[in-house]
């Protein structure tokens, strides 16, 4: 191979040969992952909305099983029966018998999956932030931008300039030197270091947008939703707090599920949580109140609610909701609701969504969106972010 | 490369034993490297992607240690061996011998010849041609573009006509002159009548031969030649795979009886070899055993055949009943089909153990009756034509639609519709136009699967 191109552009010891210098494979392997990366990409929306993704919030990746990809030919039609040549002992086998007894089909089915080129999954790992990036793109949705004056504002201590007398631990020993040699260049005979040479880093206190927010997650556990119901909301929550994390430093998250009472769970209970009862939103209103107020205080964070329910409520809840939601809404940044209705015809037409709309009526900061399937989940996170930026430009 | 000590003393022991062969070019490389040349089919070939997926496979596998690669070779002036550099030099021993075995072969059976004729001796310098112009196409065009010839090209890899030639004119424009009917005898007398002006025959050279005048089977040429958008480039990538294809045929047509050929001359070089100590024929002995066995490990049946093991006891059979010089003319003049079909005989198949079997689909595996032709029949099915399914262009219309026909009836049924349509889709991307293929569905009914008939 000695008229291979690799020989003549690389240059290399005599013991390295040409192939040791590169891989035909595994580039060809790299570019087959890009190509599937490519059209994960591509159909990412659809993909995130299913459930075979799985979240691990910890390390901010998420992996998604997909099918090597295979490159098609021509081939026969699968027939009933597939005839071969073995080979055995002679004498071993006669005609008749049976080297293996039958299966059961669906197992036969998932053996033969396995066995095939195409049946392999890969488990891909994106990076949440990746993802989001290009859905963003994808989705065209605002960027969301800090706004001046509305949001909260924390005092941040900066470096700036510098001073000739401070506290010795902000001494900065490499401009005190410079200082030094610029003077010495000048001077006869002069002494190493003056303390004129000493410069100090001086702090001043600046102000910049708050970086800490909170996100509530109010579940409506009540009998009436679904597991089906859950898995929407839970899609829902996710995507939310993925585009809020673009926005905010520190992001913290509270879970609540509530029937006739509310409490709070941690992540990994919060979506397997099932309660018989009533329904009362007010109760879990109230503990976010209380949670906002004793930990979260909205002088200090951002503070956003999301409530997912299928609409149903005590009529004579509503006041006490209506109270409560008023309270919230003004001390946080936006109130969302999530309503899961599995049929769409009476979306948004129910107790709940009327309450959210009297709030909106008045101008406060809510915004309400029905989820009756998979694809209903990115119209909503769009519109939620879009009006984001509406808010944000206003 | 340190040559191995056995290789010159091999090289003359085969010559006096009969065999002729071109000078074969040994080169030690690591195993990460045979098992790239073993998925590529070549030391450097044209990059896509659908090798690094075989790359990833043959690579767990390797690891696994279901399959050790001890050689690669390939046919040629002179040819080239490549040896994995974890072979023992015991183990080396066999495998030179195997490798002049394949170089005796390659030189001398006649589908070899030809392929070479045509295709040059230097497959190896050629593939790496290949893939260098691919890769500057890749960097003119775009690696998008070019990926999306080699999708389909290489989906079509199969679809080559081995009675072809491998340069081959392009179809006379013109339909042959049939020849007027004789003017003799009773049609004479209606020829011309009495008082009638001969009516002027119309010129032949006027009437257009319909494209294509026969079913054409092989794709990438047709492709190449009478795709109405095509790029140069694009058609250049198209011939480059054919020709590629040209080089595999043999190979792929001949398996059984290459290596038999090259299993039976290793054990008679070594047998015969007196300048190898005891213990190293002993090993090397114990390395043609784990190549030239039916059963994998300790099994005692195996669902299919190894072909080393058939072509070597076939081969043996051949020489100790026919002579060596009978068995040289069968290996010169025949291919795998002849080959099976003339001398695998019902004691033979007997003596090794051959059966028939039938696997349905709920898994149950049941012997059939022992019958020769079946076990024939069952050998070589997977062997005819390529390995793929029969295809043939049936008309290219005014409107540029490409008809393809599959042969259901030689194939026994019908195209599996999802790939088809996959592979159609690639073939649309060059085609530009629509492409049609008529085949039996799985319930053996006609139907067309169109692609890229603009929907209205």
């Amino acid at each position: 191979m000695k008229q291979s191109e690799h020989r003549d552009r690389i240059p290399q010891s005599k013991d390295t040969e040409w192939y040791d210098l590169f891989s035909r494979g595994a580039r060809d392997w790299l570019r087959h992952n890009e190509k599937i990366r490519d059209s994960v990409k591509q159909h990412l929306p659809e993909l995130i909305a299913g459930s075979d993704v799985i979240s691990r919030p910890d390390n901010r990746t998420l992996r998604v099983p997909v099918k090597l990809l295979e490159h098609y030919r021509f081939r026969l039609n699968d027939s009933d029966q597939k005839n071969g040549v073995g080979q055995a002992q002679p004498g071993k086998v006669k005609a008749g018998d049976i080297l293996r007894p039958a299966r059961g089909l669906f197992d036969s089915a998932g053996r033969q999956a396995g066995n095939e080129p195409g049946g392999v999954q890969l488990l891909l790992e994106f990076k949440i932030d990746d993802i989001v990036d290009w859905l963003w793109e994808e989705l065209e949705l605002p960027n969301l931008e800090p706004r001046p004056g509305e949001t909260l504002v924390d005092e941040q201590l900066v470096r700036e300039g510098w001073d000739r007398r401070g506290a010795r631990s902000r001494l900065d020993r490499r401009r005190t030197l410079k200082e030094a040699i610029k003077r010495r260049s000048v001077q006869d005979d002069a002494p190493d270091f003056t303390n004129e040479d000493l410069r100090f880093r001086q702090l001043a206190k600046r102000q910049r947008p708050a970086m800490n927010a909170v996100v509530f997650f109010l579940l409506d556990a009540s009998s009436s939703m679904e597991e089906a119901d859950r898995k929407l909301a839970k899609a829902f929550f996710f995507w939310v707090l993925q585009g809020l994390r673009r926005q905010y430093l520190n992001i913290s998250t509270v879970f609540i599920a509530h029937t006739a009472a509310a409490w709070e769970f941690s992540e990994e209970e919060f979506f397997k949580v099932t309660a018989q009862g009533g329904t009362q939103a007010s109760s879990g209103f109230a503990l976010v109140l209380e949670i906002l107020e004793t930990r979260f205080h909205p002088s200090r964070y951002n503070a956003y609610l999301f409530y997912a329910s299928d609409g149903d409520n005590f009529i004579e809840d509503r006041e006490p909701s209506e109270a409560a939601l008023e309270k919230v809404a003004a001390a946080g940044n936006f109130v969302g609701y999530v309503e899961i209705a599995q049929t769409l015809s009476d979306a948004l037409d129910t107790q709940m969504s009327a309450l959210f709309q009297s709030l909106l009526n008045r101008g406060l900061r809510v915004g309400s969106y029905a989820i009756g399937g998979q694809e209903d989940i990115w119209p909503g996170i769009k519109k939620f972010f879009n009006q984001q930026a509406q808010h944000g430009a206003s | 490369m340190k040559r191995n000590p056995y290789c010159g003393p091999l090289e003359q022991l085969a010559h006096d034993q009969g065999l002729d062969f071109y000078p074969v070019e040994f080169e030690m490389v690591p195993p990460s490297f045979m098992m790239e040349v073993a998925v590529y089919g070549f030391p450097v070939r044209m990059p896509h992607w659908s090798f690094g997926v075989r790359y990833i496979y043959q690579l767990v596998q390797h690891r696994m240690g279901h399959s050790k690669i001890f050689e690669v070779v390939f046919p040629g002036n002179p040819g080239r061996a490549y040896l994995a550099n974890t072979n023992t030099i015991q183990e080396n021993a066999l495998v030179i011998a195997h490798v002049l075995g394949h170089a005796d072969f390659s030189k001398n059976n006649l589908l070899f010849q030809r392929a070479q004729e045509q295709a040059g001796y230097h497959v190896v310098e050629q593939a790496a041609a290949h893939a260098r112009h691919i890769e500057n196409a890749a960097s003119a065009h775009g690696q998008e573009r070019v990926e999306m010839v080699l999708d389909a090209a290489l989906a079509l890899e199969q679809h080559i006509d081995d009675n072809q030639t491998l340069s081959r004119p392009p179809y006379p424009a013109h339909a042959p002159a049939e020849d007027p009917p004789p003017a003799a005898g009773f049609r004479k007398r209606f020829t011309s009548l009495p008082g009638e002006v001969p009516r002027k025959v119309k010129g032949h050279e006027h009437v257009r031969a319909p494209v294509p005048p026969h079913p054409e089977y092989d794709l990438l040429w047709f492709i190449a030649h009478y795709a109405p958008e095509m790029e140069d480039w694009e058609r250049d990538i198209f011939l480059a795979v054919r020709e590629e294809s040209f080089y595999f045929y043999p190979v792929f047509s001949c398996q059984i009886m290459n290596e038999g050929w090259a299993s039976y001359w290793h054990a008679r070089l070594l047998r015969e070899a007196r300048f190898l100590p005891n213990d190293h024929y002993l090993d090397a002995l114990r390395a043609h055993s784990d190549v030239v066995r039916p059963f994998a490990g300790e099994h005692e049946i195996a669902l299919q055949i190894n072909p080393y093991h058939l072509g070597f006891v076939l081969w043996d059979r051949l020489v100790e009943d026919r002579g060596l010089d009978r068995a040289r003319r069968i290996m010169q003049e025949e291919d795998d089909f002849s080959f099976v079909h003339n001398y695998l005989d019902e004691e033979l198949a007997a003596e090794l153990g051959l059966f028939s079997y039938s696997a349905k689909r709920c898994g149950e595996i049941k012997v059939n009756d022992a019958d020769i032709n079946a076990i024939r029949e069952q050998i070589l099915s997977p062997r005819y034509h390529f390995g793929a399914p029969r295809i043939g262009v049936t008309q290219l219309r005014t409107d540029g639609t490409l008809d393809l026909k599959h042969d259901a009836i030689a194939d026994g049924r019908g195209l599996d519709s999802e790939y088809a349509r996959k592979v159609l889709e690639y073939v649309h991307c060059v085609w530009r136009r629509p492409v049609e293929m008529h085949t039996l569905d799985e319930r053996n009914r006609e139907t067309v699967i169109k692609v890229g008939i603009k929907s209205h």
